[in-house]
């Protein structure tokens, strides 16, 4: 293991391993510790969605951002990400929830973004399958653009052309201690090693918060498990991804021709626990069957657990912590972090190797929880 | 002949395959599935993960029983989701 790096990424999700590479290829010596292997924690449990549909404007634009860097990723890594835009159509049950749409797609749409307000006779153009009174909607939005990336793919092409670019890339390795010197980074210790360093970037999903706590960090982050399940592959069907905010369901149909989706159990609670349960195999499929009854001929293979790191307004926590210099956050993606890595990575590439400060960096440090009013995301599903 | 074998019948993954993934870094078993989805059809792993983990000990020299297996994914055998969503008990 070496034993200095200019920077110190802990975490080899997908947001540490596209940040290792934006920060390699300007030449920067980075260093990625990862205590099991790339993609074993909320990435690689992801249900793999990129969408613009948000309701605030940080979320939309970070998003927008993102889905142009993907659209040019295969190309920029040399691997195929396995991108594909098939649009997301989130489904509005109620007045409430229109008004709540109409509000966003006037905020989206100022941001230059194509979404459309679908009447329910639209809803079976996109996804043929959809039973539209089952789903007790009263129409959809729908933006064209969004869609969906293979996570692992994408993970692993970040990885590997950040190791071409000279970064180096420790899975197995685990993260001991963070040494401080007069309240600045001066070392992580690992099981492996010591490696010295200035800067550490803290994108270890849901153990951020336990790495924060060895340099007296608090940060706001409550772990829920999310489980969501594949079904057999299928003949492609449909191309969009179905989300509801009031039912938390979403699935979608992937390149390989499963279908792929989760839902929140009645009786989620937040914790630690990873075991797929029971009520998630019977209100899952209740609930999918009720959106689409054709699929009740479908098996299920397998569920699956991951974890949100959930913050209280529900938006990611980026950059440099005020109390100590060089510790950078990465974390608090509250079940997005997947869609928006690419521009996060840019924000954070651009901070750590010019300083270059913005406004969205601004408005989603740590700092915003302390006694001041916060804007919660809306339009949160799964 | 080799590059007939078939390790993974449910996603068509063969000997090959596996072993240029191994010598492209994927040293993980869980890796290794993610890779190239051995594992993720309906068998589950019954028969690819025996075989797969067999070549790692070859190509790596780590022993079988040093291999973590992967984690078991509910309902373990194919059900539908008509039987699932049913209240029938």
């Amino acid at each position: 293991m070496k034993n200095k790096a200019e920077v110190v990424i802990i975490g080899g999700g997908v947001n540490g391993c596209s940040l290792a590479y934006r920060l390699a290829k300007r030449g920067i010596d980075v260093a990625v510790i990862e205590k099991n292997y790339l993609s074993s924690g909320a990435t690689g449990a992801c249900g793999a969605g990129i969408r613009q549909q948000w309701s605030t404007k940080e979320n939309a634009e970070l998003s927008i951002e993102s889905i142009k860097i993907f659209e040019a990723l295969s190309k920029e890594l040399g691997e195929d990400i396995g991108l594909r835009q098939g649009g997301y159509l989130i489904a509005i049950h109620d007045d409430k929830e229109m008004k709540q749409a109409e509000k966003n797609v006037d905020m989206q749409r100022s941001l230059g973004l194509k979404v459309d307000i679908l009447k329910t006779n639209q809803i079976n153009n996109i996804v043929p399958i959809l039973d539209v009174k089952g789903m007790k909607v009263i129409g959809a939005t729908f933006c064209p653009t969004d869609g969906h990336a293979n996570p692992f793919k994408t993970t692993f092409a970040y990885a590997n052309a950040a190791r071409r670019n000279g970064a180096e890339i420790y899975t197995h390795t685990e993260v001991i201690d963070i040494k401080l010197n007069s309240k600045k980074i001066s070392a992580v210790v690992t099981d492996k090693g010591t490696i010295q360093t200035n800067v550490v970037v803290n994108a270890a999903g849901i153990d951020s918060k336990k790495i924060a706590e060895m340099v007296k960090v608090k940060l706001p982050l409550t772990p829920f498990r999310k489980e969501i399940m594949a079904t057999e592959r299928l003949k492609p069907m449909f191309e969009a991804m179905v989300i509801s905010f009031r039912d938390g369901i979403y699935f979608s149909q992937q390149e390989e021709g499963q279908i792929v989706g989760g839902i929140p159990i009645p009786e989620e609670r937040s914790g630690y626990k990873t075991i797929p349960t029971f009520s998630f195999m019977q209100h899952m499929p209740r609930t999918l069957t009720r959106y689409a009854p054709i699929l009740k001929h479908v098996n299920m293979l397998r569920h699956w657990t991951g974890f949100y790191d959930v913050t209280p307004d529900s938006r990611p926590i980026l950059g440099e912590v005020k109390e100590v210099k060089g510790f950078v956050q990465c974390n608090g993606f509250s079940g997005h972090g997947f869609m928006i890595s690419p521009m996060v990575s840019k924000i954070l590439s651009e901070f750590i190797v010019e300083g270059e400060k913005s406004d969205i960096l601004e408005n989603l440090n740590l700092d915003r929880f302390k006694g001041k009013q916060i804007e919660k995301e809306m339009s949160v599903v799964g | 002949m080799k590059k007939q074998s078939i390790v993974c019948r449910c996603e068509d993954i063969t000997e090959e395959d596996v072993i240029k993934a191994i010598e492209e870094g994927y040293t993980d078993l869980e890796e290794l599935r993610k890779k190239l989805r051995i594992g993720m059809g309906p068998c589950q792993g019954r028969v690819c993960i025996q075989l797969v983990t067999k070549i790692l000990e070859k190509k790596t020299g780590r022993k079988v029983s040093s291999i973590p297996l992967p984690t078991s994914r509910p309902p373990e055998i194919p059900v539908s989701l008509g039987t699932l969503a049913s209240d029938e008990k």
